[in-house]
């Protein structure tokens, strides 16, 4: 086992998956030569070459579209669009057409693509480069919305991304990129597209959080176990559609209580979508109504404002012990 | 530091065989065999008679909305007649007689405009995608296909279609830029029937053809009297040849006309006039290839008779037959088929509650 951050552990993903498999194509712009604007294809174009590692013209409908067309004839393409930020290039060849074409075609074909985009806030980058904009995926019948949040986890659902038959839009937190390192096997390993898993069990508390979001949510869990003694149970929601609300319905009938985090915007973002399928599966189990701590309804801020936008783990702590307050 | 010039290939060529009075230029008529010039009179002829029935089906509102094919047969079975079975045809959403071509059940179009989605499921035998309706946007697809056949060392193509009004599109650009830069085997068939809904190509571009724009993306471009079958079979055949040497893609713009209406739900009167459309049919890509098919001693009004007589009866075969496949398509809760390859958890419980809320209805109308 070695050490990795999240772009060594997706890059060992590319690396392992292209080489089992030729039908693995890697496609965007910065791709090849330049190894990526955050380096995640480090090493690929030189050991697979230009057929298998494509810089393409600077336009993310064309890459978007032309990955649609391999997938149909028997390809597994990977895109890069270099930043969520201008997915919406691309965004009616997903909605018209990844998320379409087996129905269209009733079944004869299918688009097994996998579109990587680093998201979010946190790196002090440009307008455009920190945006959260998960629910537009979420919400598009057809396709299926997936957000790792650490480098582990980040390489498993990868993997199975890329040998999922169905599109999966695969958003990377660039915050969490570089953040820490974990261990990760050589070994193969894989973690099933909708599912998502407990990353800390609790009786008082349930919290849900995905991609950046769960290390401040996971930090204020730790902080109101020392200071109030609350056991939290911590949920990684990993993939945002389909979503499967029955651990988190589980969990909420044991504590009763829930906050959900997000950094996307709030009004129509996940959290509202959480909220209610525990409303409609564990409404008799709820003893305080449910807290969500989210992006607010605006463009992010430039990065001189950011970190006052982004959810901490001091606001998340803080909606908890409002919804613990409620007796 | 002077001014200086850059030489280009600024000329665009124009191809016409077979003139709208049936006059044949000898020299450029291609080698076709009598009994394949046969196979597409029939095949022009029915698809025009199949766009006549359609109508008229649409109009007592047995069927839907479609877009007629009318006066642009040439210009699609022109091309398509050069794809093998292991190319592959993108459409757009006015090719009805390309795909009848390639092998489409008539049935299974009937079916698909009847509002039934199994309808658009291609032919299993084909390598054709289904029709495409936000406009342009299917050209990636040609694209991304090439791209694996390249890749794949096949010495296949990827032929696909489209309107003039599709050249203002982004996508047209991207797909064009993309093919020329990685050399794919793409045919961009252009049916430019000169008015997309009620903007017509003027309004499109400033551009003199729309043939012109390959030079941008460095690969070749052709216009052709589209409502010329010769022409637009000789054209396209030098794309296919060329593609399949690996020498890459070529745009062929097909000058024809739509006769009848964009699709069954707008009125073109409100737009052109009957004096533009009277000199177009003029123009008629059927009336001029019978001349030239008789004038070569291969067809008689007499075979004309009897094959008018043939189709008529395929086509009220098609529509009996998709009568019975909508009455064995009529379970609503088949909507839940193919948005993944398997049922979500969240598809399960929606289409439970459905075929609950059906069953109660079912029984509330049963009980009165």
């Amino acid at each position: 086992m070695a050490k990795m951050n999240m772009v060594q552990a997706i890059n060992l993903a590319l690396h392992q998956e292209m080489e089992k498999d030729d039908r693995v194509i890697l496609l965007g712009e910065d791709v090849g030569r330049d190894e990526g604007v955050f380096r995640v294809t480090e090493g690929l174009v030189g050991k697979f070459g230009e057929n298998r590692v494509m810089d393409t013209p600077l336009a993310e409908s064309g890459i978007v579209g032309m990955s649609i067309g391999m997938a149909i004839y028997g390809l597994r393409p990977i895109c890069e669009i270099q930043f969520s930020g201008f997915t919406y290039e691309n965004f009616h060849q997903l909605e018209s057409h990844a998320a379409r074409i087996r129905r269209r075609s009733q079944g004869k074909y299918q688009v097994p693509m996998v579109l990587r985009t680093p998201y979010g806030g946190g790196v002090r980058a440009l307008e455009h480069h920190s945006e959260s904009r998960e629910a537009y995926w979420a919400h598009t019948p057809g396709l299926k919305m997936v957000i790792p949040s650490g480098p582990r986890i980040a390489r498993s659902l990868l993997i199975s991304a890329i040998r999922d038959p169905d599109p999966v839009i695969f958003y990377e937190p660039k915050a969490v990129y570089r953040a820490f390192r974990e261990e990760v096997p050589e070994e193969e390993e894989t973690f099933p597209i909708g599912k998502p898993r407990v990353v800390r069990e609790g009786k008082d508390l349930t919290m849900v959080a995905y991609g950046a979001m769960m290390r401040p949510t996971l930090e204020a869990a730790e902080q109101l176990k020392e200071s109030d003694g609350v056991e939290c149970e911590v949920i990684d929601l990993l993939t945002i559609s389909p979503l499967d609300d029955e651990p988190i319905a589980e969990s909420v009938r044991k504590t009763g209580r829930a906050v959900i985090v997000h950094e996307a915007p709030r009004s129509f973002g996940p959290g509202a979508e959480i909220i209610t399928r525990i409303m409609e599966k564990a409404f008799f189990y709820l003893e305080a109504p449910i807290a969500r701590v989210t992006g607010f309804d605006i463009v992010i801020p430039l990065f001189a404002r950011e970190n006052d936008y982004l959810p901490d783990a001091q606001r998340i702590t803080k909606a908890a012990r409002n919804v613990l307050s409620v007796k | 530091m002077p001014r200086t010039e850059i030489d280009l290939p600024c000329r665009v060529e124009r191809l016409s065989i077979l003139d709208e009075h049936g006059e044949l230029d000898q020299s450029l008529e291609p080698d076709i065999p009598d009994d394949f010039l046969l196979k597409m009179h029939r095949a022009m002829l029915s698809g025009r008679r199949f766009d006549e029935r359609l109508l008229n089906l649409q109009r007592q509102g047995r069927i839907g909305t479609f877009a007629p094919i009318s006066g642009q047969e040439a210009a699609q079975l022109g091309a398509a007649v050069h794809l093998r079975r292991d190319d592959w045809m993108v459409p757009c959403f006015r090719e009805s007689l390309a795909e009848t071509w390639r092998g489409k059940d008539p049935a299974s179009a009937l079916l698909y405009f009847a509002g039934y989605d199994e309808g658009g499921r291609p032919e299993d035998d084909r390598n054709d995608l289904p029709i495409a309706v936000p406009v342009g946007s299917q050209t990636l697809h040609a694209v991304g296909l090439a791209w694996g056949m390249k890749y794949r060392e096949k010495d296949s193509v990827a032929m696909t279609f489209f309107g003039d009004g599709a050249t203002s599109e982004g996508d047209f650009h991207e797909a064009m830029n993309f093919a020329g830069v990685f050399t794919l085997p793409v045919i961009f068939v252009c049916q430019n029937n000169q008015w997309a809904i009620s903007v017509p190509r003027s309004k499109q571009t400033r551009s003199k053809t729309l043939a012109q724009k390959a030079i941008a993306y460095g690969i070749p471009g052709i216009q052709v009297d589209g409502n010329d079958i010769l022409a637009v079979y000789t054209a396209v055949g030098e794309a296919v040849d060329r593609a399949r040497k690996g020498e890459g893609p070529t745009l062929i713009e097909c000058e024809t006309y739509r006769i009848m209406m964009h699709t069954t739900a707008d009125d073109p009167k409100r737009y052109r006039s009957e004096d533009e459309v009277n000199e177009w049919k003029k123009k008629d890509p059927i009336v001029r290839y019978q001349t030239y098919l008789k004038n070569k001693g291969l067809l008689t009004d007499k075979d004309i008779e009897g094959i008018e007589e043939e189709i008529k009866a395929e086509i009220q075969t098609a529509v009996e037959h998709s009568e019975k496949m909508m009455k064995d398509s009529g379970d609503p809760l088949d909507m839940f088929l193919h948005t993944f390859q398997e049922l979500t958890p969240a598809l399960e419980e929606q289409k439970e509650e459905l075929s609950r809320e059906l069953s109660e209805r079912r029984q509330e109308a049963d009980h009165g």
